[in-house]
């Protein structure tokens, strides 16, 4: 994936305005892999500039995903000006009037999804980089002390240095209303980021409405019409993330964290025992029984055709064996298949048969570490994300030598806060200092930032998640020598300031201003 | 004969509807955050129509309609008490058809008037509750016991899952443990939208809060726009235009909290922290020295110049002319030598007073002055404990406020200054811009302002306790979610009875229920633990 901007024959020449503070005013996140700036300056005129395609562009005015995207970026770049009737007719010494998108390969995609694909083919032009060569370009734009837009004459050759750049949004400990989803997919953007793992279902709540299973929400959902993503609620939520570059894989965990299933699907959890008798509680979801499967079946079927993504998270995290040990049946069950006292054999088991199922339905899988830990066997396209904080560079080291590729997300989990700025901690993380050979690193192809929800809902996530989650998206975008604190501090604070003007609640990383602070309370 | 049969039809409806009202099982009885002193509370339950309720003057009230205070408050509350019916949505379950809406009255009587005063130390907050069918009664001593009645009331009324109101019968007692309960905000670090402020200010009264204590200016900027001296936001806000508060902002501020019964306090903190005055203020700082040559930068202000004692007169006066308040913050807090130190002058001054090599004795000696100058505006003075850890030597009604140590560190130094006799304020364990991972409200419950060994008298010296929400890391984005709920503990440990809410456990549920309120409410207030509002916040 690489974008260029370059200076097309259109530009307008002029004086030149000599800009001595450059690096004041130009900051860039997260920072391209290749850049040149210079004081010369054209300045840009809300009535006259304009985005097109251009000529021998294969992307045209039916490419809706770009229309979109320059009107987003227009509204951006001059969405704060007056609009105060007719413009005076005045021309400028030098104007920049027309930024032209060029297009080059065959298959613009514009009604594709993005795709861990797209990402790796490296082609030097489909229509998600243009996208972010957008954001990059709307980030070059800057207020003169006349208020007018100005760009420096820039060149820039970019790409990012990991195809997989998450977040993680958990939607079951708290219920997020769609709007608080879709204005994080819009900072996503601003940040380049490109995955957008949506932790949807968890022990606390059901919010996914599913058409094959309704009382899966409706019972196991905080509430069973406020509380919920219909299936136009989830649609919205991909479309609005496609036309952002931005694949949205979902996550139904399981066997463990599964609470909120069981209200609305009798018999998918094992019921714990207290001694010889049922306790009424309930554990993990029940691996000896065929019906567990045959509504895993079902149910992922589904889910592999409202999620369009070729990849789904499977979890696997986390699982609980002390229901299962009081279960008699299951250990009757254990007995039978041979697995001793080790219940670890018995999740692999139910992993293992998941697995398959979801294999079927043509879909690649994303685990947590645990599935790996316990040698479940997984097929070669697995993704194996790495959470675990204790032993991070050896499970690195483990799950990329046995020849899978890996995402990191432990030194990344937001919901950790504490006083000051921890975004330096995020940004000083360097994925490959592991020790394996450049065919091992290559198979880590990107990390997540993870905003789980104990605290966190819609009253505070914003705030709480940037600018700390552009911290992980200059590391996963940027060359691995972009590294200095103060640099990245500067720019750092000129980015919040950029989001803030945007109407994101991005909360400040120190004492300062910005030069138009939020003011959407 | 259809008619008749449908009316009675209705008869029976209303007859069973009755019945469900007196035996009807109660789902919630809503408690009141902070906690009354004394609150009993029945199952039996009216429905609340917000068509026919009135909130109402008693006859013998010394208030009367034309009182500004409680004029609004009625305004404000009755959109508190009906959520759905001031946004014009939905409404309660029952219509007329089959239920002839019963009135009720919420009539406050209020014993002294005082209706267009300001909030200030000694306002009685005392009021007495009564609800019971038709009609509740609310007395008060004063208006501003009328507002924290008003809220009680607005937070016993709940609404079923078909939107109805109601409100259980109940009697509350109630006063406030401590006199001062106040919120520090930090203007300086960074600005704060006069908005922000407000709505800080609506979400105190929430939770009985009566006094914000704004620190406006320190290091960073000085975004107080002064009429005697407007160079000091000229040069020291971080914008002389957008980024400042004018005369008229910081009227509408006082305006606003006197309306909820709210006393603003400011702090104009020196000598130390004030590097931002230094830039529309020539020759106020202390110039540094780097050996025999100033070094370019500054230090605390000037105290070796007369000068610097008749621009903070001046400055004074205007301030205790804008703000009411009968108290004024002069901070005092955390003074940096090594610039006095340094510099020439100031040791020949230090010679000249005999005051060797101690500088604590030059901030006593500059803090001495500048209590006496607010002494002769009439001002009681508040300083950070700094001043009475250096200095012996203050006026007795000064009061000290204790903003560090640990827990031990604490509870002697307010043994020592309540021997000392003087007031003080607790704000050390309530420093809400320090956060962790986790509940960590809980701490902010447990503390214990008059645990400290001492006698009756000098447990009676701790006047209240202060949140403070200091600036570094926070401004408008991210505010409001930070301040609440987390404020509201120290709001319940400085108006209740401190032994009956003594339980975490038994506040948790009640603090979760209060901070859906919260966001109802339409302020920010982040989760405690995993769960769901009603009404979740629908802002970004």
């Amino acid at each position: 994936m690489v974008y260029t901007l370059l200076f097309p024959s259109s530009w307008f020449y002029g004086k030149r305005i000599e800009r001595s503070r450059l690096s004041d005013e130009v900051s860039l996140w997260p920072l391209p892999q290749q850049f040149q700036t210079s004081p010369v300056a054209f300045k840009l005129s809300a009535s006259r500039f304009k985005i097109v395609h251009a000529p021998g562009s294969t992307a045209g005015p039916s490419c809706s995903l770009l229309q979109n995207a320059f009107r987003r970026y227009f509204k951006y770049i001059f969405g704060y000006v007056n609009e105060q009737g007719q413009p005076r007719s005045r021309v400028f010494d030098s104007e920049l009037r027309e930024l032209q998108v060029l297009i080059t390969s065959t298959d613009p995609e514009c009604d594709a999804y993005p795709s861990l694909k797209t990402d790796e083919s490296c082609k030097p032009s489909s229509r998600v980089f243009v996208v972010l060569g957008l954001e990059t370009f709307s980030q070059l734009v800057y207020e003169d002390d006349y208020g007018v837009n100005n760009i420096n004459k820039t060149s820039i050759l970019d790409y990012p240095r990991f195809s997989h750049r998450g977040i993680l949004l958990d939607t079951s400990r708290h219920y997020l209303p769609l709007k608080v989803i879709l204005a994080n997919l819009e900072v996503m953007a601003m940040n380049k980021f490109n995955v957008f793992h949506w932790h949807i279902v968890d022990d606390s709540s059901f919010p996914f409405l599913s058409r094959t299973f309704p009382n899966l929400s409706q019972q196991g959902a905080y509430h069973p019409y406020t509380h919920v993503y219909t299936p136009v609620d989830v649609k919205s939520v991909i479309e609005f993330a496609r036309m952002r570059g931005i694949r949205v894989i979902a996550e139904f965990d399981t066997p463990g964290h599964t609470q909120s299933w069981g209200k609305g699907q009798t018999d998918l959890l094992t019921p714990c025992y207290s001694g010889s008798s049922p306790s009424g509680t309930f554990g993990p979801v029940n691996p000896i029984l065929n019906s567990t499967y045959d509504f895993m079946t079902s149910f992922f079927k589904e889910i592999s055709s409202v999620f369009a993504d070729a990849y789904i998270h499977l979890g696997g995290d986390e699982v609980d064996f002390s229901c299962w040990k009081s279960n008699p049946d299951i250990q009757k069950f254990m007995e039978q298949q041979g697995f001793g006292q080790d219940y670890s054999k018995l999740e692999s088991y139910y992993i293992q048969r998941l697995l398959d199922i979801v294999s079927s339905t043509k879909k690649g899988y994303m685990v947590w570490q645990e599935v790996f830990d316990n040698e479940v066997k997984l097929k070669g396209d697995t993704v194996v994300e790495v959470w675990k904080m204790n032993m991070v560079e050896e499970e690195l080291q483990n799950v990329t030598g046995a020849g899978f590729t890996t995402i990191l997300s432990a030194p990344w989990y937001l919901d950790y806060i504490s006083y000051g700025q921890d975004w330096k901690n995020y940004y000083k993380v360097e994925p490959l200092s592991f020790n394996g050979t450049p065919e091992q690193k290559k198979l880590v192809i990107g990390g997540e930032a993870c905003l789980w929800g104990e605290y966190v809902d819609a009253t505070n996530l914003t705030p709480r998640l940037w600018p700390r989650a552009s911290a992980v998206a200059e590391r996963l975008w940027s060359d691995e020598n972009v590294k200095d604190i103060g640099s990245a501090y500067s720019r750092l604070e000129k980015h919040r300031c950029h989001m803030v003007r945007r109407g994101i609640p991005a909360e400040p990383l120190f004492v300062g201003h910005c030069g138009h602070e939020y003011s959407g309370l | 004969m259809a008619l008749k049969m449908f009316q009675a039809q209705i008869k029976l409806l209303r007859f069973l509807f009755l019945l469900i009202v007196i035996y009807g099982e109660v789902e919630h009885v809503y408690g009141v955050w902070p906690m009354p002193q004394q609150i009993t509370q029945s199952t039996e339950r009216y429905l609340l129509n917000p068509r026919v309720f009135a909130l109402s003057y008693a006859n013998d009230s010394m208030a009367q309609s034309g009182c500004s205070v409680l004029d609004v408050a009625f305004k404000r509350y009755f959109k508190l008490i009906f959520p759905d019916f001031a946004h014009g949505t939905g409404g309660p379950g029952f219509t007329n058809i089959w239920s002839e809406p019963e009135p009720f009255t919420l009539v406050v009587s209020v014993r002294t008037g005082g209706c267009e005063g300001y909030p200030d130390e000694g306002s009685n907050e005392s009021y007495n509750l009564t609800v019971s069918a038709r009609q509740a009664a609310l007395r008060a001593e004063s208006v501003w016991g009328a507002l924290r009645g008003l809220e009680s009331f607005s937070q016993l009324v709940y609404q079923d899952d078909s939107s109805a109101y109601f409100v259980n019968k109940t009697e509350i007692e109630d006063y406030p443990r401590f006199q001062f309960r106040g919120l520090l905000l930090d203007t300086s670090r960074h600005y704060l939208p006069v908005n922000s402020i407000l709505s800080t200010l609506d979400a105190m009264a929430y939770s009985k809060f009566n006094v914000f204590h704004w620190h406006i200016v320190d290091d960073p900027s000085f975004p107080y726009q002064s009429s005697t001296y407007p160079d000091l936001s000229n040069k020291g806000a971080f914008h002389p235009m957008t980024h400042i508060y004018t005369q008229s902002d910081v009227r509408r501020v006082i305006a606003h909290a006197r309306l909820r019964g709210i006393r603003v306090l400011p702090e104009f903190d020196s000598p130390g922290h004030t590097l931002s005055w230094g830039k529309g203020q020539p020759d106020f700082l202390t110039p540094c020295y780097k050996g025999d040559v100033p070094s370019g930068s500054f230090g605390p202000l000037n105290p070796t110049l007369s000068s610097s004692y008749q621009f903070m007169s001046d400055l004074f006066k205007e301030v205790t002319s804008v703000f009411h308040d009968s108290h004024v913050h002069l901070g005092g807090d955390e003074v940096d030598f090594t610039c006095w130190k340094s510099n020439p002058k100031v040791q020949a001054f230090m010679a000249k007073m005999g005051f060797g090599s101690d500088y604590t004795k030059l901030e006593s000696y500059y803090m001495e002055n500048i209590l006496n100058i607010t002494a002769a505006l009439n001002k009681i003075s508040i300083v950070w404990q700094d001043v009475f850890d250096y200095h012996e030597h203050i006026p007795k009604d000064t009061v000290l406020e204790i903003w560090r140590g640990t827990p031990a560190e604490i509870r002697a130094e307010l043994g020592r200054i309540t021997l000392a006799g003087h007031r003080v304020l607790l704000s050390a364990p309530w420093y809400l811009n320090h956060i962790s991972y986790g509940q960590d409200w809980r701490n902010a419950y447990t503390v214990q302002p008059q645990n400290f060994s001492g006698t009756e008298q000098q447990k009676e010296l701790v006047i209240g306790g202060e949140v403070c929400m200091w600036g570094e890391y926070v401004d408008a984005t991210n505010l409001v979610s930070r301040l609440w709920p987390r404020a509201c503990a120290a709001a319940e440990r400085l108006w209740s009875n401190e032994k009956k809410t003594s339980s975490v456990e038994r506040a948790f549920p009640r603090l979760k229920d209060f901070r859906c309120t919260l966001v109802r409410r339409g302020i920010q207030a982040e989760p405690l633990f995993f769960g769901h509002c009603k009404h979740e916040y629908s802002g970004l």
